[in-house]
């Protein structure tokens, strides 16, 4: 029977002073008396609405269940056949305006904590011994994906689950897309990414790295001479936004993209060991307020910055990042400073950042995204010094694929258009979806829509 | 992964490789580029292709050690692998002019003219090409340029080989109707003092002229921006937009500094690689 509590098991966490200078994991995930506790308060509901809440639509109350009554294999299984990657999105999805904002218990109390049954489930799954996850591929039409973030993967195992041989091509030398250049190390380990990855390679799925459709191989050669019967395009929203304000060029200013990937992909925080490095002064600002604002000043604290600031025109109540990172970088000492709105860089004789000036906002009517807008008040324009200006303002679609493939119909912003409730674009069997598709948003979104796509090439190379 | 299949020194710090990479090979144009790693922890450089044989499936690189990773590079072998290899990167060089094309080699820089002096020289265009370097021994690739341009002129800033001083100066006598003659169109392809040099000599002369900018790079598909350098007032990531750009409309200024953004750090690794034995593979 279900057990009333009203709040959620407590997550063991990382104390934050001693977190917010090293790279390890913040959140320690629940051991196996914490989870069969959590799985209990779940009210096994006739009619589950937490699944609708879910991109992927992982049959969540059968898998806590099974927490529950100690069957953990079980619970793996569950979750497996519905998300190729549990243990990445236990660590990153915004479980609080997904399936536990849809939860039943969370009417009255705390909803169930889903997000952290299922990366318990998964990192009980990684330290079991290895069982033989192999399909047979043994269908004629051979499936290419570019990109092999999470979209590409999630796309790659639903399609080898089903039959299909599949190749991801990716553009760096590791896969993984932007969990492996922009998610840190402290919210998603790179051997819990490996591990993913791994499960993959062991269904059948091939994966090349250093190799760019669009410039290496073209998508004629691919669907051409390669055999290629059907590609899958999740090549993501990489293209950083800068603010046009005068002085972001000037040394000491990074997009969060460039930042992010050279701590994370090449190991700036390692250096000497590593061969990159990444200019970190005593104070660094950085321009946004969403996860990767939060994982820039975050990894900022963490490669030595003194002081880590997030500089944000709204106020904390429009910013889009998770409630559990804003929670995390205050307790990490992050400093915040709303309705803040950057003008201009400024840097010293030698051409570096030396301050940040800034103009002070107050909200007026609500604009075209529903938030207040905020407007500049007059004459409060002052100067925050500062070593370092990170931008994480936003990204757009790399455009890259696009000039090279005909086609490929586009809209104003980049994205690739796709035809109404399908993934499939503008030229025939060729589908899209995640960031490419929808621009910049979340690693569970990309990965519900290349699940989805996934049956629709299954569905078009049936029919 | 990218087998070295040749390997010869062109001068004391400069390396010419002839690497397996057939399908870099089949897609790349002139101009263009590659990023390679050669270790686990290495970092990610962009080289220029400098020339290509598609039926062979070879790409050749010229590699001059200036920092730690083109030396680990400048440390392999036939027969060993560079790590990582992509390619190819950025806007193939575009020529709209038609004519007599100069294309001006500073050090290193000369091996990049290779395959693009050839491609203007089938498509019917009179093409010379300026090689200079501080001393002789320090001209590179002189036999093969020769193959592929209609003048090859050598300069050296001593005066041991060809002309007696700097490639601008022998530019402003073509300009002014010597040898070749004047050129319709100048590409400059070397170190950045060079290129400015040669920017200035050509400025308000009626001769269109591009530069190839090397800015640090990361991933060289557009997602980092750390390639950005201003040109005409806009800023533009010379990974995708370029490498190519007017050089009249260049912020060299910016560009340069830019450059010099790791300087201390770029020591610090580099005096690593002096103090213990090169171990590529390992860090």
């Amino acid at each position: 029977m279900p057990v009333k509590r009203v709040d959620k098991t407590p997550m063991p966490e990382r104390d934050a002073v001693l977190r917010s200078h090293d790279f390890g994991e913040v959140n320690e995930g629940y051991g196996i008396a914490h989870a069969q506790f959590e799985a209990e308060r779940c009210l096994r509901c006739q009619d589950p609405i937490c699944i609708d809440g879910c991109p992927v639509r992982v049959p969540i109350p059968d898998f806590v269940h099974k927490v529950a009554s100690g069957d953990m294999r079980g619970a793996a299984e569950v979750l497996r056949s519905s998300n190729p990657l549990p243990a990445v999105c236990g660590r990153v999805c915004p479980q609080e305006v997904q399936c536990e904002e849809q939860c039943s218990v969370g009417i009255r109390f705390k909803p169930v904590a889903i997000g952290y049954l299922e990366r318990f489930v998964a990192d009980w799954e990684m330290a079991q011994p290895p069982i033989d996850v192999t399909v047979k591929l043994d269908r004629a039409e051979k499936v290419a994906i570019i990109g092999s973030g999470p979209a590409g993967l999630v796309c790659a195992g639903e399609l080898a689950r089903l039959g299909y041989p599949v190749t991801i091509f990716e553009a760096l030398h590791a896969p993984g897309g932007v969990l492996r250049y922009g998610i840190p190390e402290f919210r998603l380990p790179k051997d819990v990414l490996d591990w993913e990855i791994d499960q993959l390679r062991k269904l059948g799925v091939e994966i090349v790295c250093n190799v760019i459709i669009g410039k290496t191989i073209t998508m004629d050669e691919l669907m051409g001479e390669m055999g290629f019967s059907a590609v899958f395009i999740g090549t993501g929203a990489g293209l950083p936004s800068f603010m046009g304000i005068p002085g972001e060029n000037l040394n000491g200013v990074y997009s969060a993209n460039e930042f992010l990937t050279r701590v994370n992909l090449m190991r700036a925080n390692d250096f000497p060991n590593a061969d990159t490095p990444v200019m970190v002064g005593r104070r660094v600002a950085v321009i946004g307020a969403g996860n990767t604002a939060m994982d820039t000043v975050r990894t900022a604290l963490r490669v030595g910055a003194e002081q880590g600031m997030i500089v944000y025109r709204r106020s904390d109540q429009e910013m889009t990042a998770r409630v559990e990172e804003h929670h995390h970088a205050i307790e990490e000492g992050v400093e915040f400073h709303w309705l803040t709105n950057p003008i201009e860089v400024l840097g010293d004789e030698d051409g570096w950042v030396s301050g940040l000036k800034c103009v002070r906002m107050e909200l007026g009517e609500p604009d075209a995204s529903g938030r207040a807008r905020p407007v500049p008040i007059e004459g409060s324009e002052f100067v925050m010094p500062v070593d370092n200006v990170v931008l994480s303002i936003g990204n757009k679609p790399n455009p890259l694929l696009l000039q090279t493939t005909k086609g490929l119909e586009s809209n104003k912003w980049g994205c690739l258009v796709v035809h109404d409730g399908s993934s499939e674009t503008s030229r025939e069997h060729v589908f899209a979806g995640g960031d490419a598709v929808t621009g910049a948003a979340t690693v569970i979104l990309a990965a519900g829509a290349g699940k989805t796509a996934a049956q629709e090439i299954h569905e078009d190379l049936r029919s | 992964m990218a087998k070295i299949l040749e390997k010869r020194p062109l001068t004391p710090i400069t390396k010419l490789y002839k690497v397996d990479a057939p399908l870099v090979a089949k897609a790349a144009k002139p101009g263009q580029f590659v990023i390679v790693r050669v270790r686990d922890g290495g970092e990610r450089i962009p080289l220029t292709i400098a020339d290509y044989d598609r039926d062979g499936g070879t790409l050749t690189i010229v590699v001059q050690e200036v920092g730690t990773t083109t030396r680990l590079l400048g440390q392999l072998e036939v027969g060993e692998e560079i790590l990582d290899l992509v390619g190819p990167l950025g806007m193939p060089l575009e020529i709209p002019v038609e004519g007599h094309i100069v294309g001006i080699g500073g050090g290193f820089g000369a091996a990049a003219l290779l395959c693009l002096m050839r491609e203007l020289r089938r498509r019917g265009d009179t093409t010379t090409i300026i090689n200079g370097a501080r001393e002789k021994d320090l001209l590179i690739l002189n036999e093969e340029l020769t193959e592929v341009c209609d003048n090859l002129e050598l300069c050296t800033d001593d005066g041991s080989a060809g002309f007696h001083g700097f490639v601008t100066e022998r530019l402003a006598q073509l300009i002014e109707g010597d040898g070749p003659g004047r050129p319709d169109m100048v590409v400059a392809i070397g170190p950045m003092p060079m290129m400015r040099a040669v920017t200035e000599t050509t400025r308000g002369k009626d001769i269109p002229t591009l530069v190839s900018l090397d800015p640090l790079m990361i991933d060289g598909t557009g997602m980092c921006g750390g390639c950005r350098v201003t040109v005409n007032n806009e800023v533009k990531f010379a990974c995708v937009d370029g490498p190519f750009f007017d050089a009249h409309q260049v912020d060299f200024e910016e560009a340069v500094r830019r450059n010099k953004m790791y300087v201390k750090q770029e020591a610090e690794s580099k005096d690593r690689t002096d103090c213990r034995k090169l171990a590529v593979g390992q860090v």
